[in-house]
């Protein structure tokens, strides 16, 4: 093997820093959700914004620590009512609002992930379902929830007390801001030491223990990372709609999302943004359809675990070879 | 908490591993009935025996991976029957599974590497670059080359051959620098070439540790371990060297009277 090539493999085998096709990738995608709002609807965008952030949450945890949660909105509807009742009831500013939105998503994630981290497999995923099913039944009961009706009307009102929110391209640069950072941050988790064990969990959990790591501490610590982001995409998404309402704490919400991930491509750093871009424009395009756009995105999951399990980007990666 | 223990007196010699009266017990079967271990520092011990003689189990008791009923594990003089498996791999006792443990989805370099990385203590630095890992990869490179798959050192590991997900697995393992190698059918199902060059690969690491392996195959120990434990039926029929065991009726009755392997 001559020098160049052992060196060449020796870089494949133990990357070190960001690949440059990310960087790129990253890029371009900034400079074009930097344009975007000039040429399409900001509302429509900023929700594929909030669900690229909640499926790339899910996808934290799915793709990278091998731990399918069917109670993702559990996280996600916590921290929009909250975010909502905290921006509306106690005039709260919406940075204040959101960080207190995630917050409880956090906290709701420690308690649940605690829990559920016990079991593995399909019990994992009921587990979380049922979790999740209570948190809904909560927010149906609750007093403060506005029941069937939801927190309705919420003010965006003033980020730091000078950022006027109720323009909707103003607050589009917001929300990009913080959904960017979202994904940044757990592009970051995934390409950590921390990452690596995470990796290494999905691939093969007994042999990790047998190599003296502490599994489930791990388990916990990404489920309460996935729990917070998702609860951050909540959060803001509260404000977006300036709505909290049933549908974001439902159980269809969790099956959404891991649809989302699923499309896209589990465990790729892009394939969850692609995904809830997909959806979104489905739901939203198609919604003259009503009821049948359940049936279209029935008939795509299926399509898609028969022919493209990798999912989209998944199947992109393969065929060009690289890392996604 | 290093307790007083009492090493078994027939056997000479530094004993590092042993148990006492292991038994597991499922549901109206008895897997591991009474079993007592002696492991001599610095030897090659292997534990044989037919199909379903609790082999395997006798491993998982050993490593926790599965509770005792009763009896007792000591390692170097220490109780460990109630620490969790992470605690004894920490303690320097690692295993190896009888399916090939790799992590598929990781390049045969970083499987090496995740077990160095255990060198750190806990890993829960999400917010660091996997840079930081980089002080491990000269070690994760080279021992990778000590098991003969430099040239695969980029591959991922689901990829690679059955024969050299074992060589990778011995690596992975050998990298946590353990006292003592717990090794499950290290040989099975692999084709003549793979098994001597697997030997050898655990001879030259038997160097300056101890080894404990499940064979479901008299042959394959009989050169490789310096003493066997034959067991059927969750119990010990014989022990001793290859020589003893193998001229001993029951063991001969066990596999002849059992299966002509």
């Amino acid at each position: 093997m001559s020098v160049e090539t052992q060196v060449r493999s020796q870089a494949e085998a133990l990357p070190v820093g960001t690949p440059r096709l990310h960087i790129i990738i990253f890029a371009v995608l900034l400079v074009l959700l930097l344009i975007a709002p000039f040429v399409l609807y900001p509302v429509f965008l900023m929700k594929v914004l909030c669900f690229a952030l909640f499926a790339s949450a899910l996808n934290l945890l799915l793709g990278f620590g091998g731990l399918l949660s069917f109670g993702h909105a559990a996280f996600f509807g916590s921290a929009s009512y909250i975010t909502a009742y905290a921006a509306k009831d106690w005039g709260l500013s919406p940075e204040l609002a959101i960080l207190l939105g995630t917050a409880a998503a956090a906290a709701l994630g420690l308690g649940i992930g605690a829990l559920a981290i016990r079991r593995q497999g399909i019990y994992f995923a009921m587990v979380t379902l049922a979790f999740a099913q209570m948190v809904f039944f909560f927010a149906v009961q609750a007093p403060f929830t506005g029941g069937e009706d939801g927190i309705q009307a919420v003010p965006r009102g003033h980020m730091f007390g000078f950022i006027d929110l109720s323009s909707d391209l103003t607050l589009y640069f917001v929300v990009l801001v913080i959904v960017f950072g979202g994904l940044l941050g757990i592009y970051r988790i995934i390409h950590s030491p921390f990452g690596q064990v995470l990796k290494a969990i999905r691939d093969n959990e007994p042999r990790l223990i047998s190599l003296g790591y502490k599994v489930q501490r791990y388990k916990l610590a990404v489920f309460v990372m996935s729990a917070t982001l998702a609860g951050l995409a909540g959060a803001t998404k509260a404000l977006v709609f300036q709505l909290a309402s049933l549908t974001d704490v439902y159980w269809t919400m969790s099956g959404e999302v891991v649809l989302m991930t699923l499309l896209g491509g589990m465990g790729t750093v892009f394939g969850p943004l692609v995904g809830a871009a997909a959806l979104v424009t489905m739901e939203n395009y198609f919604a003259g359809l009503g009821a049948w756009v359940t049936v279209l995105q029935g008939v795509i999951f299926v399509i898609s675990v028969l022919l493209f399990r990798e999912g989209i980007v998944g199947v992109i990666a393969r065929l060009t070879k690289k890392s996604l | 908490m290093i307790e007083a223990f009492e090493p078994n007196p027939d056997t000479k010699g530094d004993i590092i591993l042993s148990a006492r009266d292991l038994t597991k017990r499922f549901a109206g079967f008895v897997a591991v009935n009474g079993v007592n271990l002696d492991i001599e520092r610095g030897s090659i011990h292997a534990l044989i025996g037919p199909n379903g003689a609790g082999k395997t189990t006798c491993f998982n008791l050993l490593t926790k991976f599965l509770q005792p009923s009763s009896g007792t594990i000591h390692f170097n003089g220490r109780n460990i029957t109630d620490l969790p498996s992470a605690d004894i791999a920490r303690l320097g006792v690692v295993r190896s599974f009888q399916i090939s443990a790799v992590f598929p989805r990781m390049s045969v370099a970083e499987n090496v590497r995740i077990a160095l990385q255990r060198r750190r203590g806990d890993s829960f630095d999400f917010w660091r670059a996997q840079r930081v890992l980089s002080d491990f990869d000269d070690e994760a490179l080279r021992r990778v080359d000590e098991v003969g798959l430099s040239e695969f050192s980029h591959v991922m590991a689901g990829d690679l051959s059955y024969g050299r997900k074992r060589a990778l697995e011995i690596a992975t393992t050998l990298a946590l620098e353990p006292e003592m190698m717990l090794l499950d059918e290290p040989m099975a199902g692999m084709a003549q070439e793979d098994v001597t060059r697997i030997s050898a690969l655990i001879r030259t690491i038997s160097a300056n540790r101890t080894i404990l392996m499940v064979e479901h195959n008299l042959s394959v120990v009989a050169d490789l371990s310096d003493r066997i434990t034959v067991l059927a039926r969750g119990e010990v029929l014989a022990e001793g060297s290859y020589d003893e065991v193998s001229k001993h009726p029951g063991v001969v009755e066990a596999y002849i009277g059992a299966s002509h392997e």
